[in-house]
């Protein structure tokens, strides 16, 4: 599914009433299938961005399309990951995989006949019965990510979604995804703060500048797949990552 | 003691925790034994005399005597029945104004003066004039107890649902759940432990409305028994409605603690 901006810009009123832009205008063009990492300072509207997209924020100018259609609220081919894993404590691992078949009146048998799939996916089979508060940083950010594809949607948003773990369950985390995107290709957008985590998932590296976030810089990525964590240290890979590090502002 | 102090140091010294929780769940039986043993010797010394306190075997002989001429049972169901009752009206009522005002400050803007003026007003303030209103059979003592627990239990239900996180809220919305489903999975999982510990506190309020009316002006119930038996100076009798209502406030404070138990079990991870 192919994400677009056309002038998309977003400005929030402030308790004081004074108008504080936060994004844009942004324009730009996301081919269907592919993978695409946003960077930029922090307060550049990366969040925005995704907001926007999710149809949880209306621009207050312009207009963002999935394929041909204004995006004006939420929509099922459309899933977000958060910040942090943002589990239900009330609910064990499985029945928040599920939830969004269960918000989509999907039968028992079936929800947890996909739960199970997605939990083998993410090696989280053995604990499909824990409740989140007993499972790691990684391991709950990894059953945000099991939620999300539970919906199979055609465009997968993820706003800095490793951002609160540790290097070595980031990486971990980032190959799980990297290894989903390879089985099913579908456009993703990445918020990330890491260059070389962009580098490494993306095809594409799009870059904000400073508020209110503006595209300063549009990076093909053109390193061959499957890719590996090793391959951070190949010329071409740090040459791409320059490149990225020296549009940041 | 030799007990207590072999558990002590067998707790510093290799951590058991079975003999641990052993002793935890004794602890209060234990407590009780010492409080009656306690009463005991007061009285058997004659430390206060027996008409004010009297001895705990008087106590249960008058309960014993009470039970047979089905007096208690007459007058612990007219107080049971008032306090679940009201317990019922109150916590609906509470719950259901809880949930508009947490959804709308406006409302809450509207109603909070006559909420802040009924909840700083002592209930035994104003229970008289529920009494003339309502007369001196149940409902009076029905809605003294509905009153009481209302408002600590408004509180809870609009800290409960105000606290429902933001981000989940976003999850719902994204996955385009609609108003019931985000109320049922939602707002009522995330809100419970704070809903349960608001009909906590009521459950114990409750009996304490259902007397506080019966004191006023009651012909049954168990506060009506406690103020016959303080006319007679008949101290065994008073003690005997004392207790049952502690036991009654107990029990009910315990069914809702089971409740807590069952329905929260993520929260014991």
């Amino acid at each position: 599914m192919r994400v677009s901006f056309k002038n998309v810009s977003v400005s929030y009123r402030t308790t004081g009433g004074a108008i504080l832009p936060s994004l844009g205008p942004v324009s730009f063009q996301i081919e269907s299938g592919q993978f695409v990492c946003l960077v930029g300072a922090s307060g550049s509207g990366k969040s925005t961005l995704i907001r926007v997209l999710a149809g949880l924020q209306p621009p207050t100018q312009g207009v963002a399309y999935l394929n041909d259609q204004a995006i004006t609220r939420p929509s099922s081919r459309v899933g977000l990951m958060f910040q942090e894993a943002n589990l239900m404590p009330w609910r064990t691992v499985i029945d928040n995989i599920t939830l969004p078949l269960e918000l989509t009146g999907t039968d028992r048998t079936t929800r947890y006949a996909v739960g199970q799939e997605i939990l083998t996916l993410l090696d989280l089979a053995d604990f499909s019965h824990a409740y989140p508060s007993t499972l790691s940083g990684g391991m709950a950010q990894r059953v945000g990510l099991g939620r999300v594809l539970a919906l199979n949607p055609e465009v997968l948003l993820l706003d800095e979604p490793f951002g609160a773990l540790d290097a070595l369950t980031r990486e971990q985390v980032s190959l799980d995804l990297m290894k989903v995107w390879e089985r099913n290709p579908r456009t993703v957008v990445m918020v990330t703060h890491d260059i070389h985590e962009s580098v490494l998932l993306a095809d594409r590296v799009l870059v904000l500048s400073r508020r209110p976030g503006r595209i300063v810089a549009d990076i093909e990525v053109n390193l061959p797949r499957p890719r590996q964590p090793r391959d951070i240290y190949t010329t071409s890979f740090i040459e791409i990552a320059r490149q990225v590090r020296e549009s940041i502002v | 003691m030799q007990l207590l102090l072999s558990i002590r140091r067998s707790r510093k010294e290799t951590a058991i925790p079975v003999d641990r929780s052993l002793l935890r769940r004794f602890a209060p039986i234990l407590t009780l034994i010492l409080v009656m043993i306690w009463w005991q010797a007061i009285t058997l010394f004659q430390l206060i005399p027996a008409f004010l306190v009297p001895p705990p075997i008087e106590v249960a002989r008058q309960f014993i005597e009470v039970i047979e001429n089905g007096l208690l049972l007459r007058h612990t169901w007219v107080t049971l029945q008032e306090v679940l009752v009201g317990l019922t009206l109150g916590v609906s009522f509470a719950l259901f104004l809880g949930y508009l005002i947490a959804e709308s400050p406006l409302l809450e803007d509207f109603l909070s003066p006559l909420i802040v003026a009924l909840q700083s007003t002592p209930v035994v303030a104003y229970a008289p004039l529920l009494i003339i209103w309502f007369g001196s059979g149940m409902t009076s003592k029905v809605i003294t107890c509905a009153l009481i627990v209302f408002f600590p239990m408004l509180m809870n239900t609009i800290v409960g649902i105000r606290s429902v996180p933001r981000n989940l809220r976003d999850l719902m919305r994204v996955l385009q759940a609609n108003r019931w489903q985000t109320f049922l999975k939602l707002e009522i999982p995330s809100a419970l432990p704070v809903l349960l510990t608001g009909l906590k506190t009521s459950a114990t309020l409750a009996v304490v409305g259902a007397v506080v009316g019966e004191f006023i002006n009651a012909s049954a119930g168990l506060g009506f028994l406690i103020n016959l038996a303080r006319n007679q100076f008949d101290t065994p009798l008073v003690f005997v409605g004392v207790i049952s209502l502690a036991v009654m406030a107990r029990v009910l404070y315990g069914i809702v603690a089971v409740l807590e138990r069952r329905l929260l079990i993520w929260k014991k991870f």
